[in-house]
């Protein structure tokens, strides 16, 4: 008892430990003492601290930004935290009382560099300040022409330059450009000014605003050659900026022989674009000069492609000279006839300007695609589709057979449909199960495919999909309601090998009964042996307990014993009649349970709480039925299988009476599905197994590793995850404050839906019959060939029209819903 | 029984008295107190009144079928005249499923008995009229239905009764006299008169009904023939060979049944006359107003055709009335013909009823048909149903409740209007929780055969409970009742409902439409609302339109404008099952409408879920949550980790964001390209 005690105590303060991970890890600011602090530091890592001693309102303004700014810049793998210095303990970092605001920049422990709080104005000045001093390398700063060239010179032939234009240091734009530098600071030459005359010595008309070019320096190899320049067109935010890098990346020009519908680039990808210049083996090399001079106009905008006419499988209009493509999948390609080039650009450019209004609207690179499965079970089923199962192992019924069989053979059914996800996913599960029984089994496995033989089905009263039912000895069959998974559903075939309840006919047997001899091989399918001991006479109570016997069938063994010399039996477990006795065979344990006067349902739940462990291991299968009993779980977490030193622990806890009003239990991190979901590179150093959650948008991490004896517990009270430092505190102190509150959001649909409503009412207004144009038009397409391929884009193109607006407005059905849907998916 | 008490509760005591004392008195004739009494009479045994019958017996309803002739299906007898039914006698569909083989037998009447399926009488693909009689006869005796052979109804009749369930009783007298009392009356008498057109001259017709089947009393002969409905042309085909030439006469021009999806229009399988008229054989198509014309005799007994108007004129002897040609000397019919035979279709017998009933309004329409609601109950009289061909009028010239693929289904939704109303039996339903919408759905469209057959006339209706985590499924409703859901069923509808129903493209059916045009059929997900082929629709309602809404509904569309709509594409093989093209959008829709998450997970992810969230969706609810989870297999769950699932709460906005690392853009959607819409060309394939 000392021992174990103790043993929570130590496991406590280390708790305490990793409270301050959590706490870091769940976007607020973390308060420390100047010690702690320095503690915390780790080699090589940034870290940003704020030193203060009192709280004044200006500093608490300034707090709250950077309150804000934790999140992001742990997003950067930069820590932040609050330092106090009122305690005992000083630092040098703590300053003199006139001069408290003071903001330091670490890299382990190296002071980087020291802010004063109001450059540090807010969240996007904290970030862009932190990331311009850890980046001083990569971002050099300038303010002369001069600066430039001499920048641009030396790297020519070497690398490309990105260089902008901020209107001041700690603006957004800045962040954004900073935030770019994170990125791709390695690759390019970032430089950065603040001064308008620079800007205005290249050339820049409309000076107000921020602006980012791309020199391309690399492939000048000519040094008295000035290097190229392009200009970002869109605002500058780190989104746009990562978009024109990538589409810098892409080769300006590429070469292609392939039907212009399937030719994929980054351009599409990243919504822009394709422009094909169509080509021919006899002005290749002119051809080539004018995609190249379109592609640099059009670098940023669009992608362009040289189409070789003469090697293209696809029949392409004579005359079209240019080939078009939107990047929204499905749109269709447009042939043009532009004799000018200007004319290219000019297509696209006003062509690009409808999406990039769009995109506003939507904030989202690329439209969700709604015709991705994201129903789980519907997918891997999808993808299973072409394996072939032994489905020999299993008859097939149809409406002929199924009477005849079900009576001949003791057989279990299951009713499917050959269409539905979750009969199918089933499916394979029962066939595993058939594998397993191969030749051992007196229950014969069939199955109906509903979808063939939907009136069997509806006579067997199925109408859900799948079903299971047993079919046994001509009696009325028995649903199965256990999980849908091989397991289970063999220990219910097995269970329902001998009869609910089973006649128990001598004290011996009874006794083989009683030990797990009698039924070896069902023990490790049913943790418990039921038996039941009545005197001859007592009639009712049998019938009570059959009945209740064959409502738990297949779930657990149940006897009945009611000879003349029951008073044996009852009299050596100390049961007084009519009895119940239990026998735990892992524990070897027999208990009795007196029943008079009990129903059936009150028997049912005397052994379905038997069944039920008190410090169990709380699984996939069994979760639901601990969750039954509506009390708050409490969760030890451990890597690999559970210290017996916690077991005993909590055992005590439970003997004492202390752990009434909660079910404890724990949670094995190795076997749970819980450790594929973790992100592999969580911000927590060495700490594993996790266990996580999402909380906000950062995961939030719980750790507790049984060999440093660290442990956490969730308890699922009010389902409020609360962390305390023991069992014993958390009585003492009634758990406190919750540390985070699990979310409580609905689950809305995962994607929007055709609105087709809105589609026909545009349609309606429009284009009253949409298709009567093309069958009246029919013989004026026959005559001519090419006439007809234009009509034909032309009438396509306007559905396409229609449905890309109706598409992301979705209307006005479902704009609330369509609010509070995006809302919490943000919040997830 | 049952009705007995009822009606006793309301009677005066008196009343009830007697009824304790002569229990039997409504069941058995008792001559001495009044005519005796049926809960249900049913007028006719043709295939109507049989299906009504085998309904009543089922639900062990008190119920007479009254016949004239001494078996069933009398009309079959002696009609079609050339015996060759147009109603397709499909025996095979390659698929096991029995609702869904009924979309393609259109003979069957409805039984739980599979020996009774028609293709068991023939196997003709367009059966012989005599196996029909057969089957009807078969049907009437497998099933033991209650018919009275041999009896004519003369008169029907109403009177009054405050006790009646109706508020009067339907007093049916036979050729005998006898008299007999009837709380609700199901007339399925068919169309029985020939529709006749009066005009001078048409004394000379012969008539569909009476005319030589014999092609060899045609031989050499110049025939015209009036009217252009299967009748005709089923007469035309019938001669078409041995004849110098047929014109055939109407007021409108030819209705094919593939153009106008109509089955009582011209099906190709008589339309042999249409070909050789376009491949400038003799024979010919004229449209010109029957009433204007006239016929007169000329010296030789030959036909000639003049106008009406020039009868008029005075002038009685034969040979000198004007005829067009006098003064238009290419008039088309200017030729003699040796013989006119009327094939103008049928009308219902009225003759039978009291004006009472108010069975026909006197309309040029409702001389055809009697006067009913969408219920088919009589517009003039509460309790009086009309079943069969002669309740057309409620979808002519659309859907197939005039034919007994269409009807069989139509009686179906009456009985169960009957149960509910006088015998309080709510129309049935299966209720199921919300995780099982989408696999409900997708069951009936694939396989119900009379949301197929009665397509927008008969529709399937979801019912949602409160907060939508359950819904009650009811079956082939009859859909212009919508707004009378709840007092027809019994049911109620509070909380929003869908309403699923078959259709056709708007523009694609009409006589002058054409059907085969280039690119008329759509593949893409997004295109599905401009399907054209028979296709599911799905229509949600927020609220239960009313009356108004529906009657007031814009036109060319099938229900009240909804609360959203979706179209499932149009497919091929009419099996929309595929996982990506069909499922997928619609559980998108549902999902929507219910804004919820309607997809189905492994029990894993449920367990996640379960652990890091205080909701869970409705898959896991209904199912993990009661140890009902869905485990999976060892190699299932290696595909799924393959693919990164479950990502239900990896959110879609910050998965764009992160894009930025992988070039492919959204990490979690990898996918191959799973289900690509195939850009098909039907007719190529």
């Amino acid at each position: 008892m000392m021992s174990s005690s103790f043993n929570i105590y130590r496991v406590g303060i280390s708790f305490v430990m990793m409270c301050i991970f959590y706490k870091s890890a769940v976007d607020s600011l973390s308060e420390l003492s100047p010690q702690k602090y320095f503690s915390t530091l780790q080699p090589g890592k940034a870290s940003l601290a704020y030193f203060c001693q009192a709280d004044s309102p200006r500093t608490s303004i300034f707090l709250e930004e950077l309150n804000e700014a934790v999140k992001p810049l742990q997003d950067f793998g930069i820590s932040v935290a609050k330092v106090n210095c009122v305690k005992e303990e000083t630092s040098r970092y703590c300053g003199k009382e006139k001069d408290l605001m003071k903001v330091y920049l670490f890299r382990g422990n190296i002071l980087l560099r020291e802010f004063p709080t109001d450059t540090l104005f807010d969240v996007n000045a904290i970030i862009a300040h932190v990331l311009f001093a850890l980046l001083f390398n990569e971002v050099k700063y300038i303010t002369t022409l001069e600066d430039l060239q001499n920048i641009e010179n030396s790297l020519k032939g070497k690398a490309n330059i990105a260089f902008s234009y901020v209107r001041a240091i700690g603006t957004p734009e800045h962040r954004a450009v900073m935030e770019a530098a994170f990125v791709y600071g390695t690759t390019y030459q970032f430089v950065l000014t603040t001064e308008i005359a620079l800007l205005e010595s290249i050339g820049t008309e409309a000076i107000e605003n921020a602006h980012f070019y791309f020199f391309h320096c690399k492939q000048v190899l000519d040094l008295t050659q000035q290097c190229r320049r392009t200009l970002m067109e869109q605002p500058l935010a780190t989104l746009n900026i990562h978009r024109f890098i990538k589409t810098m990346e892409a080769p300006l020009l590429t070469e292609v022989a392939e039907d212009p519908q399937q030719v994929s680039t980054v351009h599409l990808q990243l919504g822009l674009p394709l422009v094909f210049i169509v080509s021919q083996q006899a002005t290749h090399e002119a051809d080539r000069r004018t995609a190249e001079w379109v592609a640099w106009r059009l670098l940023g905008k669009a992608g362009v492609l040289l189409l070789l006419r003469d090697s293209l499988e696809v029949d392409i209009p004579q005359h079209a000279n240019v080939v078009f493509r939107r990047a929204e999948e499905g749109a269709p390609v447009e042939f043009l006839v532009l004799h000018d080039t200007e004319l290219i650009i000019s297509h696209v450019e006003g062509n690009t300007h409808i999406e990039e209004m769009q995109e506003d609207e939507d904030e989202d690179v690329q439209s969700p695609d709604m015709d991705i499965q994201d129903d789980e079970v519907a997918e891997t089923v999808y993808r299973h589709r072409k394996t072939q199962l032994p489905l020999e192992l299993t008859v097939e019924l149809t409406e002929e057979t199924f009477n005849a069989t079900v009576v001949a053979s003791d057989s279990i059914v299951l009713f499917y449909a050959g269409w539905q996800a979750v009969s199918m996913a089933f499916l394979q599960s029962y066939i595993d199960l058939a594998i397993k029984l191969k030749g051992t089994s007196t229950m014969l496995l069939t199955r109906v495919n509903c979808a063939d033989w939907s009136d069997l089905c509806t006579k067997q009263n199925v109408t859900e999909f799948p079903v299971v039912k047993m079919y046994k000895e001509g009696k009325h069959p028995v649903s199965y309601a256990g999980m849908l998974g091989t397991e289970d559903l063999l220990k219910f075939i097995l269970l329902n090998r001998i009869s609910c309840p089973v006649n128990i006919t001598s004290v011996q047997e009874a006794e083989e009964y009683l030990s797990g001899e009698l039924y070896k091989d069902l023990i490790p399918y049913s943790s418990v042996s039921v038996l039941g001991l009545f005197s001859p006479n007592m009639t009712t109570a049998k019938e009570d307990f059959t009945k209740a016997g064959n409502y738990l069938r297949g779930c657990v063994i149940t006897g009945i014993y009611s000879e003349e010399d029951v008073l044996i039996l009852s009299n050596k477990y100390g049961a007084t009649l009519p009895a119940l006795l239990l026998a735990r065979h892992k524990e070897g344990k027999v208990e009795s349970v007196p029943f008079a006067n009990s129903h059936v349902q009150d028997i049912v739940q005397i052994v379905t709480n038997a069944l039920l462990e008190t410090f169990p291991e709380i699984t996939v299968e069994n979760l639901p039925v601990y969750l039954r009993l509506q009390k708050p779980l409490l969760i030890l977490f451990s890597d690999g299988s559970i210290n017996p030193q916690y077991t005993k622990a909590i055992l005590t806890l439970v003997k004492e009476k202390h752990l009434d009003s909660l079910t404890p239990c724990w949670l094995n991190l190795k076997h749970s599905p819980v450790q594929w979901t973790c992100p592999s590179n969580m911000p927590l150093a060495g700490a594993y197994p996790k266990w996580c959650h999402k909380h906000g948008s950062v995961p939030a991490a719980v750790t507790g590793t049984s060999t440093t004896s660290k442990w956490s517990s969730w308890s699922w009270k009010e389902k409020k995850i609360t962390t305390n430092t023991s069992p014993n505190a958390a009585l003492a102190v009634g758990w406190g404050k919750p540390v985070a509150i699990l979310p409580a959001q609905e689950w809305k649909p995962p994607l929007p839906a055709y609105d087709f409503l809105s589609m026909m009412d545009a349609a309606a207004s429009q284009h009253p019959t949409r298709k009567e144009p093309e069958c009246t038009k029919e013989t004026n397409m026959q005559k001519n060939d090419k006439k007809q391929h234009e009509e034909k884009s032309t009438i396509r193109k306007e559905p396409v029209e229609t449905l890309r607006i109706k598409h992301w407005n979705r209307s006005n059905w479902f704009k609330e819903g369509d609010k509070s849907f995006r809302h919490d998916n943000k919040e997830l | 029984m049952s009705l007995l008490a009822a009606a006793g509760l309301w009677g005066p005591p008196g009343l009830l008295l007697t009824f304790a004392l002569h229990p039997a008195l409504c069941l058995r004739p008792a001559p001495t107190s009044g005519p005796p009494h049926r809960d249900y009479c049913v007028l006719g045994a043709g295939p109507a009144g049989l299906q009504m019958a085998y309904f009543l017996q089922r639900a062990g309803r008190d119920y007479a079928v009254f016949e004239r002739a001494p078996r069933p299906g009398s009309f079959f007898t002696r009609y079609p005249r050339h015996r060759k039914l147009i109603s397709i006698n499909k025996r095979h569909t390659g698929k096991a499923n029995a609702e869904f083989n009924l979309r393609h037998d259109w003979n069957s009447l409805l039984s739980h008995d599979p020996r009774l399926l028609f293709r068991h009488y023939s196997s003709a693909y367009f059966p012989d009229a005599g196996d029909m009689v057969r089957y009807l006869d078969d049907f009437a005796d497998r099933l033991g239905l209650h018919v009275l052979y041999n009896t004519t109804i003369a008169h029907v009749t109403l009177n009054k009764d405050r006790q009646a369930w109706n508020g009067h009783y339907f007093i049916l007298t036979d050729q005998m006299g006898h008299a007999h009392r009837c709380s609700v009356l199901l007339v399925a008498t068919g169309l029985s008169v020939p529709n006749q057109v009066d005009f001078p001259g048409s004394e000379y017709t012969e008539g569909y009904e009476s005319v030589s089947v014999d092609p060899k009393d045609f031989e050499g002969q110049n025939v015209l023939i009036l009217g252009r409905g299967n009748s005709a042309f089923e007469t035309a085909e019938n001669i078409l060979g041995v004849t110098n030439f047929i014109h055939m006469l109407s007021r409108s021009r030819v209705r094919l049944s593939w153009a106008t999806h109509y089955v009582g229009d011209l099906r190709a399988i008589n339309n042999g006359l249409l070909d050789t008229y376009q491949l400038k054989s003799l024979d010919g198509l004229l449209e010109s107003d029957l009433t204007d014309l006239a016929i007169v005799k000329d010296r030789e007994g030959k036909f000639r055709v003049t106008l009406k108007f020039f009868l008029e004129e005075g002038n009685q002897s034969a040979d000198a009335i004007t005829l067009p040609q006098d003064d238009n000397d290419n008039f088309a019919m200017r030729v003699a013909y040796d013989r006119v035979i009327r094939c103008l279709g049928w009308n219902f017998d009225f003759s039978i009823f009291d004006k009472s009933l108010r069975l026909s309004s006197g309309g040029e329409f409702s001389k055809k048909y009697p006067l009913v609601k969408a219920s088919y109950e009589s517009k003039g009289s509460r309790g009086l149903f009309v079943l069969g061909t002669a309740s057309h009028s409620v979808d002519y010239r659309k859907s197939a409740g005039g034919f007994i693929h269409g009807f069989r289904y139509t009686a179906r939704a009456v009985h169960r209007l009957l149960e509910h109303r006088h015998h309080g039996v709510a129309w049935p339903s299966a209720e199921h929780p919300v995780s099982q919408l989408t696999s409900s759905i997708v069951r009936r469209i694939n396989e119900a055969s009379g949301l197929y057959q009665m397509f927008g006339v008969l529709a399937d209706v979801v019912l949602l409970k409160e907060n939508a985590t359950a819904f009650e499924y009811l079956e082939e409703l009859p859909v212009q009742m919508l707004a009378q859901l709840e007092t027809i069923t019994g049911r109620r509808a509070r909380h929003g409902l869908f309403v699923i129903n078959m259709e056709y493209g708007r523009n694609f059916s009409g006589p002058d439409k054409d059907v085969f045009f280039h690119d008329r059929s759509v593949g893409h997900t997004e295109d599905a609302w401009q399907s054209n082929f028979l296709h599911p629709v799905i229509y949600y309602y927020r609220h239960l339109p009313t009356e108004q809404e529906v009657r007031f509904r814009p036109a060319d569309w099938a229900l009240p404008r909804p609360t959203a709509i979706h179209h499932i594409v149009e497919d091929f093989l009419t099996d929309w099952t595929a996982p990506v093209g069909h499922i997928l959008p619609l559980r998108r829709f549902l999902e929507n409408c219910l804004d919820t998450d309607l997809r189905s997970f492994y029990a894993e992810s449920c367990f996640l879920f379960a652990l890091t969230h205080q909701k869970l969706p409705p898959f896991c609810q209904q199912g993990y949550l009661r140890t009902q989870g869905l485990v999976g297999t060892e190699s299932l769950r290696r595909h799924r980790e393959e693919r990164r699932f479950p990502q239900g709460y990896a959110t879609v906005g910050r998965r764009r964001e992160d894009g930025a690392q992988g070039p492919e853009g959204g990490p979690l959607a990898p996918g191959p390209p799973l289900l690509q819409p195939h850009d098909s060309n039907k007719e190529e394939l």
